[in-house]
């Protein structure tokens, strides 16, 4: 407490030297808290949009179904009987060789039943998409999508064609436009794809069979997710045997999932390149403790003299090189802040609000301490390894 | 008090060894006055530095109340100068950003005092040597006889078995000197031991006892 007085008073004791020795440190700090509380800005407005477009459903899948597998019957019943839940969905999906026309191509086929169409947000183009009777029947049918239909057929309008996959011919019966507004869509639209009935794709792909491994939920109007993901979890917990293990729901689409990979690599890599300045700010702080050192081999000569020990010099020395910087770290944490401000005003129109972020700002603190640890370290060190007489004599 | 036996001390200054103390033998009993003089470059430093525990001998033995300061480690003996000795020096060595009074704390502060103790016994101190209405002063803003009794109120303030004192007139006109040496008469009146070290004879000779030192060798000459 005493050493932490000391340090105040020698760092105020030369103002504008403290200041410009900390600017480095007030510069870092500046560019990592105000660089990553924009990108978390930035993104929670954006993955506010993304949930809006697609996140309004779960993704259930099962990795241990206990002998006691889901039949399709079983979705049904479930989305009469529950009423948090709207509709329910399964879907497989395997890859096969796509025929038309002459053209060929992999085609991933999806296997799925008629509701995957209102949970998906999907759009016809034209055409009809798959039909109760189409999965009660194994029908041959299938509903591509826009790429599909121009890359195999050469053309949308192709309601009625034939469309070979591994060599068996389902007539095309819908065509879906491609959804460049909601994520899925936007990165499908590359790929050629195929929705064939689900009981059709468990005689096309021999990885699938009637027991389902993953299905869509959607929650019942004037329900929400949640809701919904309690309801199918109690029904999944008791199904089989209270092991949570056994399966897995998620309210998140992958997209959603991947953004938020994106968005923090995003944070780290602009964090990481503020550290590294924050870095350099720790090497301007070690060159002046360094002036500060020799300046005052005298007073250390002194202070020996009457009786301070290594430890105490070195204490004072190292106080000084991190009070320095957890000053810097205050100015730059409130001058971070004063500019988000300023973003904020500017941006208003925008949607977005940028908020200091507490998890960066304990990060700077955290760094700031260190770095005042690590680059006060040897100037102190030098400054506790004088000679009481040589440092006395020094300089007269 | 102060045993010293056969104490050799040889400095390297270039290529040549300088034999700065040379089998010096004394002996400085407790409540006395001594005052130690010798030409500049006769080891008066180097002795001093020695007594002060600021520097060991080469060879030879030290014992300062009966602790063989030979064998102790730098912070020993950082603890060994904070408890037992007093230091005034020629050049004040006072810490120019801290007030006259908390120079004075410092020991104290680096002894673990209690806060309370501590401000109450700088108080002391300070009027002992008369300036306890400049606590508040910075260095700067004294005279140099005040300031040097700001360092000598610092040596008192831990109650030293030894008070040490390098030329601590040097620096000051022969009216402050006078001031300055009847606080140490005053010092040694209240049983305190001192050691004065000095090249000048006036000076010297207030003590009880001089020795005189030249080219290493000790020559004890009372006055």
């Amino acid at each position: 407490m005493l050493s932490f007085k000391m340090a105040l008073r020698s760092i105020s004791s030369n103002k504008m030297r403290a200041v410009l020795t900390m600017l480095g440190i007030i510069i870092g700090v500046m560019a990592l808290v105000v660089l990553v509380s924009l990108v978390n800005g930035a993104t929670t407005s954006v993955t506010d949009a993304v949930a809006g477009l697609g996140s309004s459903m779960l993704t259930v899948s099962v990795s241990d179904d206990k002998g006691n597998p889901i039949r399709v019957e079983d979705l049904d019943e479930w989305m009469r009987e529950e009423p948090t839940f709207g509709r329910i969905a399964p879907y497989a999906t395997s890859s096969a060789a796509g025929m038309a026309n002459g053209e060929s191509g992999t085609v991933t086929v999806y296997g799925t039943t008629a509701d995957y169409y209102e949970i998906q947000n999907l759009q016809l183009a034209m055409g009809r998409w798959l039909k109760h009777t189409d999965v009660d029947n194994h029908s041959y049918v299938c509903v591509i999508n826009e790429t599909a239909a121009e890359e195999l057929i050469g053309y949308t309008d192709c309601i009625g064609q034939g469309l070979n996959l591994n060599g068996v011919k389902y007539t095309i019966i819908g065509v879906l436009t491609n959804n460049e507004e909601s994520l899925t869509g936007l990165l499908q639209s590359g790929s050629l794809i195929a929705y064939i009935p689900y009981t059709s794709l468990i005689r096309l792909a021999t990885s699938v069979s009637a027991d389902i491994a993953s299905f869509y939920v959607s929650p019942a109007a004037g329900h929400t997710v949640e809701q919904a993901e309690t309801a199918m979890e109690n029904i999944l917990m008791a199904r089989f045997d209270e092991d949570e293990d056994a399966f897995d729901i998620s309210s998140q689409n992958v997209l959603e999932e991947a953004m938020d990979n994106i968005t923090s690599m995003l944070s780290v890599l602009l964090g990481g390149i503020a550290a590294i300045s924050l870095v350099v700010g720790g090497i301007g702080i070690m060159n002046i403790m360094l002036v500060t050192v020799t300046e005052r081999t005298r007073e250390i000569g002194i202070r020996k003299a009457i009786g301070a020990s290594r430890q105490t010099i070195l204490t004072q020395f190292l106080m000084e090189a991190v009070v320095l910087c957890m000053l810097g770290c205050g100015l730059g944490i409130f001058l971070s802040w004063s500019i988000l401000q300023i973003v904020n005003t500017v941006v208003a129109s925008l949607d977005m609000v940028f908020v200091l972020d507490g998890g960066v700002v304990l990060v700077a603190v955290v760094f700031c301490f260190i770095i005042g640890l690590i680059f006060g370290l040897y100037p102190a060190n030098k400054a506790a390894k004088m000679k009481p007489i040589d440092a006395l004599h020094y300089g007269g | 008090m102060i045993d010293i036996k056969d104490l050799c001390k040889v400095y390297l200054v270039g290529d040549e060894r300088v034999r700065a103390l040379d089998h010096a033998t004394l002996h400085i009993y407790p409540h006395e006055f001594v005052s130690i003089i010798g030409p500049s470059g006769s080891g008066k430093s180097t002795l001093m530095n020695i007594i002060g525990c600021l520097d060991v001998a080469d060879a030879g033995t030290y014992l300062l109340d009966d602790l063989p300061i030979e064998a102790y480690s730098e912070n020993e003996l950082a603890r060994i100068r904070n408890e037992k000795i007093g230091f005034v020096f020629q050049q004040f060595n006072l810490i120019p950003k801290l007030s006259a009074e908390e120079n004075v704390e410092l020991p104290l502060i680096y002894q673990k005092v209690p806060r309370a103790q501590r401000a109450e016994r700088v108080k002391a101190a300070l009027e002992r040597v008369g300036l306890a209405n400049r606590a508040k002063h910075l260095p700067t803003e004294l005279s140099g006889g005040q300031q040097q009794r700001v360092a000598i109120a610092r040596a008192i303030v831990t109650n030293p078995k030894l008070i040490l004192a390098d030329e601590p007139t040097g620096a000051l006109d022969s009216k402050t000197s006078q001031e300055i040496i009847d606080i140490f008469h005053e010092l040694h009146r209240q049983g305190n031991t001192i050691v004065l070290i000095t090249h000048d004879n006036d000076v010297a000779k207030q003590a009880e006892r001089s020795i005189r030192i030249f080219d290493g060798r000790i020559l004890e000459v009372t006055l």
